[in-house]
């Protein structure tokens, strides 16, 4: 005998009637893709004007249109297996600008930079920004350079801005998904988090888990070649994990989404450090996949080109969406049963109950 | 609290946990020779699993009869 | 992974719900006493499936902690000196107001570990701060927080200290069952493979209640399930051990002998229960001097907690979350009242998370 509480639909509002005083400082948990961001993001957006805001922007309506993102980076450690923040600079931006169905045409970059970083650190880093680049067929063709004082910020922070060209016949977006539609997964989850967490102080493991940060843009023009308007929404579920992309567009669509917990990619090494520290991996960030809603009739054609690239060899179907337990995700587990797929909260914490 | 894992014991104090390793304290499990598996809480290994009690636990759940597999969810 | 991968076959998961439901003649109520277990049934729905009412018990130990000794451990590392180190979990759980993350948002120097001995390597390395472990945790931490007091001391590590609050599981059934409503447990299994389950027995005969001490993987519950319906059925009330390959009747003596030299059973508050004689455990007078909240003056920081909240009758069985008047208004998962609340796998966090409201 329940029924959904009204204030559900929007936890920010069942949780968060008045802060107190005491919590009205950034925690670490505001910047980690879930529900504390959120509803810092709900606290900010209508300060600047305008309405909410997504990872890119048409800024140029009519024949092309012109896609505007931004994103910046503070990885720690800068180095990483898979990768580094210049890599990552690059490929965050290509891939946020290809989400909104977009090809990526040029960045800018920004570097703030501690007092004291080694030179040869910088250096390195600016190598990685200009091989990402070059891969990726985006140049980089602007910059600023910023030096602050010691303690100021930990090393060094690059931003990224990209402007991008929107592809004929793209018209994705986060609100776009509609019941019925197959939900489309580019390839294993949970990489680039877990070989993050690997590193940290205190929770450090050994393992041969690498990042998977890669730009997916040309992914995302196959796509649309393939499918065109039938697919409805591109998303790469980056901080917060897949669960919480899938909640986003649940949310910002007015759907359901339905997932199979069997078919749920997750590499036996991130299942076995998401056991080992009691994560999800439906938390876990991601660099190099991405989340697609098309519709029945072209999922087919659009998985078949999807896997004709590398960087989509493994994709496949993980769910569909639904016109029912609209704002939800609901995942039918290993053993017959139906949960529902929660945001992740603030930071991700490994747990030891 | 409990949040136990089992992993196999690869090294002195190293457990392999499919592929990810970590120090563990082997100190509670003093008979533990490498390549037994042990359950693996807050860096601790607490107990060596007992791979022919985990067979015969795995042997009455299979010798159930199938009968009507499908239930409703 | 290997032992864990054979115990979510779906199909053995099938055979054993149409064996739950052909053995259970009526819906008995059976208490999982651990959170990892109510994680699993939570996560994957088992309490669905079977025709049993599976109450969610204690949870966890992060939960039950008490309101004063979260206090505490705010005030102590709140110190410049200190770098206060936790499990992860603990780090949500507020205090009277406020919680150990926002305390670090405010310049507390809070680090997580996932060992007790990562937090003893911490003070080697640091030996000009204080470093301070959280000692929570069930019988099944208390060895690993032992030895992390037992080599401190071995390598005379002075800077080294513990803010312990630590529950037994057995006096918290025996409380439970004085007046619950619950006709079975689930023993945590690997609270037992600590302890083994003698302590166990004599609780089934005094309240006449099945115990089967029980794994974490869908099919070790639904297993665990099975063995206590069955018994009730059949008039007994035996403790069994469905988790053989991990739990000896006797437990584990070595991680028993640690937590016996460092540690002294005590009488323990349970966040949202209150008092339970014998129920915890407290530094050993050889160890005193380790004991961070004397160390660092915090016995004089107390706290009440919220009279609204009857998180002991539901953690008991006798009240369900839509009959307390705080849940969903002053209590909510974001800022909970009692342990329920306070655990993603609590009661009350679960209707909450599921959508669920009183009826008007």
């Amino acid at each position: 005998m329940t029924r959904p509480l009204a204030l559900s639909a929007d936890p920010i509002a069942a949780t968060c009637p008045a802060p107190l005083a005491e919590n009205e400082r950034v925690l670490l948990g505001h910047g980690s893709g879930g529900q504390l961001m959120a509803e810092l993001l709900a606290d900010l957006t209508p300060r600047l004007g305008t309405p909410a805001l997504d990872d890119a922007a048409i800024v140029v309506t009519g024949r092309p249109e012109i896609v505007l993102s931004t994103d910046s980076f503070v990885v720690t450690p800068r180095f990483f297996a898979g990768g580094d923040i210049g890599s990552l600079a690059v490929h965050g931006t290509v891939n946020d600008v290809a989400m909104m169905g977009a090809r990526p045409v040029a960045l800018s970059l920004a570097y703030i930079v501690e007092e004291g970083l080694p030179l040869e650190e910088l250096r390195l880093v600016t190598a990685s920004v200009a091989r990402a680049a070059r891969a990726c067929g985006v140049p980089v063709v602007t910059g600023d350079t910023k030096v602050v004082g010691r303690g100021a910020a930990d090393g060094l922070y690059l931003t990224t801005t990209g402007v991008g060209v929107r592809l004929p016949g793209a018209c994705v977006s986060a609100s776009q998904a509609q019941p019925g539609d197959l939900v489309l997964l580019s390839g294993p989850i949970g990489l680039h988090g877990v070989s993050i967490l690997s590193t940290r102080e205190g929770l450090g493991f050994d393992s041969e888990i690498a990042s998977d940060t890669r730009p997916l843009h040309r992914l995302v023009a196959t796509m649309i070649a393939a499918g065109a308007q039938d697919v409805h929404v591109l998303r790469d579920p980056t901080r917060g994990g897949l669960a919480s992309a899938l909640n986003e567009i649940a949310t910002a669509s007015s759907v359901g989404i339905e997932l199979e917990e069997s078919s749920l990619p997750v590499p036996a090494q991130v299942a076995a450090a998401c056991e080992v520290l009691g994560l999800d991996p439906l938390h876990v960030a991601n660099e190099g996949c991405l989340v697609a809603f098309v519709a029945q009739e072209a999922a087919g054609r659009v998985l078949r080109a999807m896997r004709r690239l590398p960087e989509g060899a493994r994709a496949k179907l993980i769910g569909r969406a639904c016109d029912a337990h609209h704002g939800r995700v609901v995942m039918r587990t290993l053993v017959g049963s139906r949960r529902i797929v929660d945001m992740l909260v603030g930071e991700q914490l490994p747990r030891i109950c | 609290m409990c949040l136990g894992v089992p992993g196999r014991i690869v090294g002195p104090g190293l457990v392999d946990f499919d592929g990810v390793r970590r120090d563990v304290c082997l100190e509670f499990t003093p008979e533990a020779r490498i390549g037994d598996y042990v359950i693996v809480h807050v860096g601790f290994a607490i107990s060596i699993v007992d791979a022919a009690e985990a067979e015969r636990t795995l042997a009455i759940l299979r010798s159930i009869p199938g009968g009507l597999d499908e239930v409703s969810g | 992974m290997r032992y864990l991968d054979e115990y979510r076959d779906p199909v053995l998961a099938r055979r054993l719900i149409t064996e739950i439901r052909a053995a259970a003649t009526r819906e008995w109520s059976i208490m999982e006493v651990c959170g990892g277990q109510t994680h699993t049934i939570v996560r994957q729905g088992i309490d669905e499936l079977v025709p049993v009412r599976m109450v969610h018990g204690p949870g966890c130990p992060v939960c039950v902690t008490p309101l004063e000794v979260i206090d505490r451990a705010l005030a102590i590392a709140a110190r410049p000196e200190v770098i206060f180190t936790s499990f992860g979990d603990m780090l949500r759980v507020p205090g009277s107001v406020t919680d150990l993350l926002s305390a670090k948002a405010r310049g507390a120097d809070v680090r997580v570990v996932y060992s007790p001995l990562d937090a003893v390597r911490l003070a080697r390395r640091n030996p000009g701060r204080e470093v301070v472990f959280f000692a929570v945790g069930f019988e099944t931490t208390a060895p690993a927080n032992a030895m992390a007091v037992l080599k401190a001391a071995e390598e005379g590590l002075a800077n080294f200290s513990m803010l312990v609050s630590h529950v037994l599981v057995p006096p918290a059934i025996a409380a439970i069952m004085e007046s619950a409503t619950v006709d079975a447990f689930l023993a945590a299994g690997h609270v037992c493979a600590v302890m083994g389950w003698t302590e166990y027995e004599p609780l089934a005969e005094k309240y006449r209640v099945p115990i089967v001490v029980t794994g974490f993987e869908p099919l070790d519950l639904l297993e665990g399930i099975l063995m206590a319906v069955r018994q009730l059925e059949e008039g007994r009330f035996a403790v069994e051990n469905q988790y053989a390959r991990a739990v000896r009747r006797t437990g584990n003596p070595a991680a028993q002998g640690a937590m016996r030299r460092a540690f002294s059973v005590s009488d323990q508050t349970w966040r949202g229960i209150g008092p339970i004689p014998a129920s915890g455990l407290v530094l050993a007078p050889a160890f005193a001097s380790f004991d961070a909240a004397v160390r660092f003056g915090a016995l004089g920081v107390t706290a009440v907690e919220d009279p609204a909240c009857i998180a002991g009758e539901i953690l008991r069985g006798t009240r369900t979350p839509l009959q307390c008047a705080a849940y969903g208004t002053r209590c909510t998962p974001r800022r909970p009242l009692g342990a329920p609340m306070v655990s993603s796998e609590g009661t009350c966090a679960a209707y909450f998370n599921a959508g669920r409201e009183p009826q008007p």
